[in-house]
């Protein structure tokens, strides 16, 4: 009865393949549910380890400047503002930048020198940050200290009300420069999605515009802008989400201060470089505070990073990096 | 009146479109500017010390310890996060497409790719190095696997992301043949889709490595650093971006020179990675349209 045979067999292996078949996606929902633990996991497990901090002084952690690993009280707001101010000035600087390349790439230059200059620019974002850190510290700080300061301060810091934020001595180190690096690092982000999503603007639109006589800044300005507005913002999340968590740049270049300052060329601290810095020769309650910050910076870049994804979902997506 | 207009149009626009210009030549400026000062500076400290030497001897020594470690740290965090990342991309892309579950975990995996990496260093602290401090009563505390650790949480999301984006690449008329032919489909993913989206594959996990091999922040306070040569994956390891910070703050000049050097050696093989991974990933899209 070789046909009774067949069926036989042919009914095992249908059962043994739907069980391997189950066991093969039991196994890829686990991997695919590891993403969400991580998360989840980050955001717990720095709870955790803050909650002496977080729970024991609640608001006050948040809105003390007072941090003294000596008397042991700790208080959150230099790093804060030291993360919040710097990574202000670094969108200030890459949006009106990203926007620039971006036109560029996508209406001014010639077509052969496109994809040669993008790809250069994303390189940008490929260099490790703690080479930012030393090419900063070693080179970028001196010039700043040299060339940028004492310009600022003979000329904006003379200004009333203004003044304040660019008056100093020429230290080179500070929020400005912090700031400055940042906006290098994140170019290459903002300036990548700016150039995709430009691109999906329907020629029709833009040819229409030129056909009535427009000039290429206002097919730009009028026309492409509005059409992609939502993922431009996305963008600038992106970049700021970046900036918010950037560590090994900023830790060099921001002096590592936690006394306050009006001004922007004076030194100063943020949440990722007060770890950076002390995180090793803290202990007990020090160390406690330093995980609530971590707390914090996740819940923060993970708001905006929820922003710039939810803004942004409608794109299609990209390669790995981004 | 109208010539007026159209003359005031007219600077507008040349106006915007050097400022624009001087943009991307801004950019790309600052690019060869870091280089530049990578490679001059790296290029004198590279010589054969820097290879044979350990970091003990300080500024007489090399970074023969760190380049072992940060070989042994990323291979290991590749280990771990190629396989399960893999596996994860194959799950959103075949098994989870359309579906809430599958969207929220793209969704939240995009987040993870830009999360700050130094957040993950201290996950990975909470939630491994102070239990093995515990469990082994502080003869273990930092250790070469909670670096791997930290480094594969890193690499993970752009692996998924990718492998994801490959396998939605893949015709379907090559799953529809594979599945009329009676194959489970646990087969037709690793056999047929995932040899179809092998080089895509690939390019994500170059991608990855070239992410994590650069990162210092989460590895301060999971791999700590050392200055002699360990093997042990328990033991605390050095790396090149980690013996890179601490010889950046050093006072002397001479440690600077061999943090120049292993700056250089460390973007040399990121930016390969990165450019051989465009170079896959652009041959495969051709071939693949």
């Amino acid at each position: 009865m070789p046909t009774a045979i067949a069926i036989e067999t042919i009914c095992r292996r249908n059962a043994a393949d739907a069980l391997h078949d189950k066991l093969f996606r039991g196994v890829l929902r686990v991997c695919a549910l590891l993403v969400l633990a991580a998360l989840l996991g980050a955001a717990l497990s720095t709870l955790w380890g803050g909650r002496e901090v977080l729970f024991g002084d609640g608001w006050h952690f948040l809105t003390s400047a007072q941090w003294n690993p000596v008397e042991n009280r700790y208080g959150a707001w230099a790093p804060i503002y030291g993360t919040l101010v710097t990574s202000c000035i670094a969108i200030l600087i890459a949006v009106p930048l990203s926007f620039g390349i971006a036109l560029f790439l996508t209406e001014i230059a010639p077509l052969w020198l496109r994809t040669p200059v993008a790809t250069a620019i994303e390189l940008l974002a490929a260099i490790p940050s703690i080479i930012y850190g030393m090419w900063g510290l070693f080179v970028f700080v001196p010039f700043m200290a040299n060339h940028i300061d004492p310009l600022l301060d003979s000329s904006l810091g003379r200004l009333p009300l203004v003044g304040a934020l660019f008056r100093g001595p020429p230290l080179g180190l500070g929020l400005l420069t912090a700031g400055i690096v940042l906006a290098i690092m994140i170019v290459p982000f903002i300036s990548s999605v700016m150039r995709e999503v430009f691109q999906t603007v329907p020629a029709r639109l833009k040819e229409s515009a030129y056909a009535l006589g427009s000039t290429t800044w206002e097919v730009v300005w009028d026309i492409i802008l509005p059409y992609t507005r939502q993922a431009v913002i996305g963008g600038i999340f992106l970049g700021l989400g970046r900036a918010l968590g950037e560590t090994m740049a900023v830790t060099f270049v921001l002096g590592n201060a936690y006394d306050f300052s009006t001004s922007l060329l004076m030194p100063g601290t943020s949440i990722s470089s007060s770890i950076a810095n002390e995180f090793n020769e803290a202990v007990g309650l020090h160390r406690s505070a330093l995980i609530a910050l971590g707390f914090l910076l996740f819940v923060v870049t993970f708001v905006v990073l929820l922003i710039a994804r939810w803004m942004l979902r409608s794109l299609k997506r990209k390669e790995g990096n981004a | 009146m109208s010539a007026s207009v159209y003359r005031r149009r007219e600077t507008k626009n040349v106006v915007a479109q050097i400022l624009a210009s001087s943009a991307a030549l801004l950019a790309l400026v600052f690019l060869a500017w870091i280089l530049w000062v990578t490679v001059s500076r790296g290029v004198h400290a590279i010589g054969v010390p820097l290879f044979t030497r350990i970091t003990a001897y300080a500024d007489q020594g090399g970074l023969a310890n760190a380049m072992v470690g940060s070989l042994i740290m990323d291979l290991m965090a590749i280990a771990l996060c190629a396989p399960v990342g893999v596996l994860a991309g194959a799950h959103l892309a075949e098994y989870a497409r359309g579906t809430r579950l599958g969207e929220t975990i793209r969704f939240l995996n995009d987040i993870l790719l830009s999360a700050p990496s130094i957040v993950l260093g201290l996950f990975v602290y909470v939630i491994f190095v102070l239990p093995m401090t515990a469990l082994t009563n502080g003869t273990t505390t930092f250790s070469a696997l909670a670096g791997s650790i930290a480094l594969a949480l890193i690499g993970l999301p752009v692996i998924v992301r990718t492998t994801d984006e490959m396998l939605q690449l893949v015709p379907s008329t090559l799953r529809e043949a594979a599945l009329s032919l009676g194959i489970p489909q646990w087969k037709l993913t690793v056999q047929v889709l995932m040899r179809a989206a092998g080089s895509g594959i690939l390019t994500g996990v170059l991608l990855a490595l070239a992410r994590l091999a650069g990162e210092t922040a989460p590895l301060l306070f999971t791999a700590f650093g050392n200055n002699y040569m360990t093997y042990s994956p328990l033991a605390k390891m050095a790396s090149v971006p980690a013996a890179i910070y601490q010889y950046t703050n050093d006072p002397n000049p001479a440690m600077h020179a061999i943090a120049w050097a292993g700056a250089l050696l460390i973007t040399l093989f990121v930016l390969a990675l990165s450019l051989l991974a465009r170079a896959l990933f652009s041959r495969k899209k051709t071939s693949h349209d």
